[in-house]
């Protein structure tokens, strides 16, 4: 599936609820599944430091598409990263640099992203492009050699 | 005449003194919001916010300049203000009402002037561990400038300062004593009148943070003896943007100017510039008029408080939130001070704080999460942050009950 198609997906399925503190509670639900973050890569290396949660990101590339996993002290932020993985995991570069990711105005996520100093979330997204941006790079070199 | 007609008979009804704040009718999320965040900032009674509009469609001009009408309408409202400030805290003068930014210009205007002239190479600067990083930061900057030294005064397992530890770090080198009245994260209420007269037996000059203590206790600067005392408007239901330093006139007349320009001076010429008496001295440009006026009339509305019975109030929040909390399984109150303010920072095990606001928020519950700008004060603890609740005046049983079933549901839903 595309960006925007996985997009649309999340945003149908937040439809459902009505009220803040379910789309939280499911959110939640999502933090709580996401795991497999490996231990020894939870250091300050891999950390995204915010002012009231950290992000823990590793990265790799396979068949010339990116594979994000993360971690964080926050459940609700793990909640929203889940989202983020699901959106742009298995993408390519060229194709994560350039998304809107417009699902999180949808869903009404905007005002946790505009507090980028309290969770790290808008920096992560940062963070995401970024590693997507130096994959690229690296793999035009690969073409040119 | 105004004054024969004025009603000086103190009262206190929480239901009656929120028709006064219009915030207090909105609702977040659906729900009525329930603004327990006051030690962030506190809300505004319609007198207050009235006051903005009426200077600016009334009497706006600038203070201490115009020969004209509305000049001297405004200046007279924002000197007028000045003697309220006065009067508030019991000054003797109201030249030594010196109006600022906030608590923390404040801070700032004595390290960078009295600092500056007096504090030297190996000189020592006492602050306690529980100090909001405005009463650390200028001092550590001014360390670093003169070679002087930090010392931290600690405190215990309650969160009260330690004063045996206190009367052991005063010494010779000692020229300047910074401290909290209450803690904005712990709510302790720390016994300052005896930290101001161990570091006077020593003639060492002692600013007091009183940004917290305004909205909750009479204060009279006299009676504690303090050198210095700051706080801001926005914390006691007055406008965000302007605060207060007093100083004993004879400290502030001895200070050099903090910054330069229009109404600090007294004459100018491109050979030698003469400064103007205080307060003037410290108010360079153009202030922030209708924000004094507006702080004078918080202060009018506190004036009308019975602070006896809001005392009593607030000691009832206090009590009963601590008291539900502590039934909760896992949670810690971090501050647990005999004598406390209406202040309530916790963590609970295995939960982000973060995660705590962020659910209470989406029922209408306003509540501070993080480190409150006291990072040494969280490592002391060895905590990376806790969630706060503070009340004010205008919060009710009713508010402290739906916060402690929020909390329940909020836990239930994370843990």
């Amino acid at each position: 599936m595309t960006i925007e198609e996985i997009e649309n997906e999340i945003v149908d399925e937040f439809s459902f609820f009505t009220d803040w503190t379910d789309k939280y509670q499911y959110i939640i639900e999502l933090g709580d599944k996401l795991t497999g973050f490996p231990k020894d890569k939870m250091t300050d290396e891999y950390k995204i430091k915010g002012c009231q949660s950290s992000v823990w990101l590793v990265t790799k590339l396979a068949d010339g598409k990116i594979n994000f996993k993360a971690d964080s002290d926050s459940t609700i932020v793990k909640g929203l990263i889940a989202l983020l993985i699901r959106v742009l995991s298995g993408q390519k570069p060229d194709d994560i640099i350039n998304a809107k990711l417009g699902f999180i105005d949808k869903l009404g996520l905007r005002q946790h992203l505009a507090t980028t100093r309290s969770n790290g979330l808008g920096a992560m997204i940062k963070q995401m492009k970024m590693y997507a941006l130096a994959y690229k790079t690296k793999l035009l070199e690969q073409q040119t050699n | 005449m105004s004054l024969v007609l004025e009603n000086t008979e103190k009262k206190f009804d929480v239901y009656s003194i929120r028709d006064d704040f219009p915030i207090l009718k909105k609702t977040v999320n659906g729900n009525p919001l329930v603004y327990i965040d006051n030690a962030a900032t506190t809300q505004k009674p319609k007198a207050v916010i009235d006051s903005h509009i009426d200077y600016y469609l009334n009497h706006n001009a600038n203070i201490h300049r115009g020969v004209h009408q509305l000049g001297n309408e405004s200046t007279e409202a924002y000197e007028a203000s000045r003697e309220k400030v006065k009067n508030f805290i019991n000054a003797p003068e109201s030249r030594e009402i010196i109006f600022t930014r906030g608590a923390t210009e404040s801070i700032n205007l004595v390290t960078s002037t009295y600092g500056r002239r007096n504090i030297g190479e190996g000189d020592e600067i006492i602050v306690s561990t529980m100090e909001h990083h405005a009463n650390i930061v200028p001092w550590q900057i001014l360390c670093g400038e003169k070679n002087s030294v930090l010392r931290v005064i600690p405190i215990d397992d309650n969160g009260e300062i330690i004063m045996d530890e206190y009367a052991k770090l005063l010494n010779d080198k000692t020229k300047f004593v910074s401290v909290t009245h209450v803690s904005n994260t712990l709510g302790t209420i720390n016994p300052v009148k005896e930290i101001i007269e161990l570091a006077h037996k020593r003639n060492i000059p002692v600013l007091i943070d009183g940004a917290q203590a305004v909205p909750h206790l009479k204060v009279d600067v006299q009676e504690l003896g303090c050198d210095f005392y700051v706080f801001s408007g926005h914390k006691m239901f007055g406008p965000t943007g302007i605060g207060v330093l007093y100083g004993k006139a004879g400290l502030l007349e001895a200070m050099p100017p903090y910054q330069a320009g229009g109404d600090m001076i007294s004459s100018v010429s491109f050979e030698k510039t003469t400064f103007n008496e205080i307060p003037n001295k410290f108010e360079a440009g153009t202030p922030n008029i209708a924000g004094a006026i507006g702080l004078g009339i918080s202060i009018d509305y506190l004036n009308k408080i019975d602070f006896n019975r809001l005392h009593k109030h607030e000691k009832e929040l206090l009590d009963y939130t601590t008291a539900k909390l502590t039934e909760i399984p896992g949670l810690r109150i971090i501050g647990t001070a005999k004598n406390k303010a209406s202040v309530i920072s916790f963590i609970v095990d295995g939960v982000n704080a973060l995660d705590m606001g962020i659910m209470l928020d989406t029922m209408g519950i306003a509540v501070r999460t993080g480190q409150h700008c006291t990072e040494p004060l969280m490592t002391r603890f060895g905590i990376s942050g806790t969630a706060r609740v503070s009340f004010a005046l205008y919060n009710t049983m009713e508010e402290a009950e739906i916060f402690v079933n929020g909390l329940r549901k909020t836990l239930n839903l994370l843990k």
